[in-house]
């Protein structure tokens, strides 16, 4: 059997295979991280805490309305992208103007009452939520089984990211946002409403983030704690990407998806860490990440 | 002058008698746990409830004279948080005894206190055979379990079961290393073989790449040296994967609790050791249930062990007419303790309290008949075998 670097050349593209499937989980958190950054300058930290009600809704549906798990893929990111809406009418609209760290703190606290509130409710050991039949089973690829849930997930988040970049980059609509985003006094000058277009901005970014916790639920323990565990790692992820950029938060949270399997290969302790490694260095020689710009 | 000395004698008798009474007539009692954060669901507010219950059973048995209150404080795992809710409650509020305490480094934490102030600890949630060893003092009570009665009992079952070739996949701090080693000795002294580990990061959400490993090394039995949410994103996604049902899999520490999250599906046939089931006999069933209209939820050993200790303790704080630290010690280490959760556990000089624990394997989805029907109680593994043996103890208040 090939070698490489001491590990079998099958265990090796299994690992980076998995890499894949949480860089995909990264990219589409990270998406939702620089989507809102870019068009609303807030740092959100209740990214996390609105996945896990992605996850958590999605487990919701089902226990208590026998709602399945493909009704979920747009019923959940649905709610709680009109919760994401609520918020921003309700608290992050009076801080924009303001520093942010205002919108950061505001936001972390938002992400402890939320995963407090859930806590209190379900306690913290998580609720089981079992992979859709049609996605059981698995694929042998000849160096690995993937399970077909995995392959999904890479698929599913895949698409979302491409069909993001494509309307932000090559559509009218986009055009607007990102106008909106550069000068928003002389896009509203123009006759489009700018606050609308923030609010549907934000609604879209928890979006994404409430559609990561769908497809989180069939893979991990659907529990309050679980955005919490993520969200650091994804900051990480859109801080190397560069802040705002949308195609760069992609590619790097599929990149470091991958560079994480490989540590997991080689040094596992170290696959904890790694990612916040690399973030250090890129600031050091590109303080605005990889594939930001300097203002 | 005969007056004077009447009064003198007068006054004597009365500062003995109240020397060997309670001390301001009231006997306190500090909850100290885990109230939010990962480890509430195995103790957290189910161990005041326990509590609660102990009290309320004693005063209808015993009829004291002495008061009996409770109070309960958040830890957050934290050692720092511990010490100073301690010292606060030792020194301002008159509490005689802390317990629960989930989380070692808060356990150790809180003993170093009760040793300085005189005081008592009685610890159900922690798992650190530390406890009754480097750091052993004799104010402290280890009551329910440690990572040796757990690891020790599943790995000697699984090994004789045929198991004999294991991995482990670890959690990369104390706690898991500890669970690794200990499990890992008694599986090579019954036999088998340890093939490898891997160390995943704390706390980890994703473990398909190191069950991967695992499943590489081929190895019979996966040995999951971790807790809580990690044991059970772990077996989750073996299940997912492909590892189960081809290679088994052994969870060194887990609680009815983590069954009841993953489902019977997900966990059925795997072996663990646990303290207390519910469903064993009418004496745990009736307590349990009498828990459960409280909680919604059946309890785990930590807060089955939690009214345990402080019965225990309630009744030895009578049987003495004090609350004076050494003496209810040494009344708590005389009298054996038999209740619906131990029967003839006994207190030995480096804190352990010693009782059977129970090697169960999970039933499958269509043998479970009921709600919280979890186990099949496939052995009851004696206190003297459960336990770490004294000749083996590292703690210095054993004379050897």
């Amino acid at each position: 059997m090939t070698d490489f670097f001491g590990v079998p050349l099958p265990a090796l593209f299994g690992q980076l295979v998995l890499g894949l499937v949480n860089g995909s989980f990264y990219a589409v958190l990270s998406l939702g991280l620089a989507v809102i950054f870019g068009m609303l300058n807030i740092i959100n930290f209740a990214h996390g805490a609105l996945y896990m009600m992605g996850a958590l809704f999605t487990w919701m549906f089902m226990e208590y309305l026998g709602i399945g798990y493909w009704w979920s893929l747009v019923l959940a990111p649905l709610s709680v992208g009109i919760i994401g809406i609520a918020i921003e009418r309700l608290l992050l609209q009076w801080l924009y103007k303001l520093d942010h760290l205002y919108g950061l703190l505001l936001t972390f606290g938002l992400a402890l009452i939320l995963e407090g509130f859930f806590r209190h409710l379900y306690g913290v050991a998580g609720q089981p939520y079992s992979i859709p039949d049609e996605l059981s089973g698995a694929i042998n690829l000849g160096f690995m089984f993937l399970p077909k849930y995995r392959a999904w997930i890479i698929f599913a988040s895949l698409a979302v990211c491409l069909v993001t970049w494509y309307v932000i980059e090559k559509t009218r609509l986009g055009a607007y946002l990102r106008a909106a985003t550069e000068n928003p006094a002389l896009t509203q000058a123009f006759g489009i409403n700018v606050p609308l277009m923030v609010m549907l901005t934000y609604g879209f970014g928890v979006g994404l983030a409430g559609l990561a916790g769908v497809l989180a639920a069939p893979a991990t323990q659907v529990g309050p704690l679980m955005g919490s565990n993520l969200i650091i790692t994804v900051f990480a992820v859109v801080v190397i990407g560069g802040m705002g950029s949308i195609l760069g938060s992609i590619l790097t949270g599929l990149g470091l998806g991958l560079i994480e399997g490989l540590t997991k290969v080689f040094y596992p302790e170290a696959s904890a860490t790694v990612v916040f490694i690399i973030m250090a260095i890129v600031l050091m020689f590109r303080p605005a990440g990889l594939f930001g710009r300097e203002k | 002058m005969k007056l004077k000395l009447i009064a003198l004698a007068v006054t004597a008798a009365l500062a003995t008698t109240a020397q060997a009474q309670i001390s301001d007539k009231v006997v306190k009692i500090g909850v100290l746990t885990d109230m939010s954060g990962v480890y509430s669901d195995i103790a957290g507010q189910g161990t005041v409830e326990a509590t609660k219950l102990a009290i309320e059973d004693f005063k209808a048995q015993a009829k004291p004279d002495f008061a009996i209150e409770v109070v309960a404080a958040d830890h957050q795992n934290k050692g720092d948080v511990s010490s100073n809710k301690a010292r606060e409650w030792f020194d301002r509020e008159k509490v005689d005894v802390i317990t629960e305490l989930v989380t070692t480094s808060t356990a150790l934490a809180v003993m170093k206190v009760a040793k300085e102030k005189n005081k008592l600890a009685l610890i159900s949630g922690a798992a650190s055979t530390r406890i009754t060893n480097e750091d052993c003092n004799d104010v402290t009570v280890h009551w329910t379990y440690d990572t040796y009665a757990v690891s020790n009992g599943t790995a000697k079952a699984v090994v004789k079961q045929g198991g004999k070739s294991w991995f482990f996949l670890t959690a990369d701090y104390a706690f898991g290393h500890s669970l690794e080693k200990d499990a890992a000795e008694v599986v090579t002294a019954n036999g088998g073989k340890v093939l490898g580990a891997v160390r995943h990061p704390f706390p980890g959400s994703d473990f398909s790449s190191f069950l991967l490993k695992a499943q590489g090394s081929g190895a019979q039995v996966i040995g999951l040296a971790n807790a809580g949410a990690d044991t059970m994103n772990s077996i989750k996604q073996a299940a997912e994967f492909g590892v189960t049902p081809k290679q088994s899999l052994a969870g060194l520490l887990m609680f009815i609790s983590d069954i009841h999250g993953l489902g019977l599906k997900t966990t059925q046939t795997m072996y663990m050791t646990d303290g207390f089931y519910w469903d064993m006999n009418k004496e745990t069933r009736d307590w349990s249930k009498r828990y459960f209209d409280k909680m919604k939820k059946m309890p785990t050993m930590v807060q089955a062990g939690m009214y345990s200790a402080v019965m225990h303790y309630l009744k030895a704080v009578k049987a003495v007419g004090s609350d004076d630290t050494q003496k209810v010690m040494a009344q708590m280490k005389k009298t054996p303790v038999n209740d619906f959760f131990a029967k003839n556990g006994k207190i030995r000089d480096d804190g352990r309290m010693v009782h059977d624990m129970y090697l169960v394997q999970i039933k499958k989805p269509e043998e479970s008949k009921y709600a919280w029907d979890y186990y099949n109680v496939r052995a009851t593994i004696p206190a003297a075998e459960a336990f770490q043996p004294l000749s083996a103890s590292r703690c210095p208040l054993i004379k050897k």
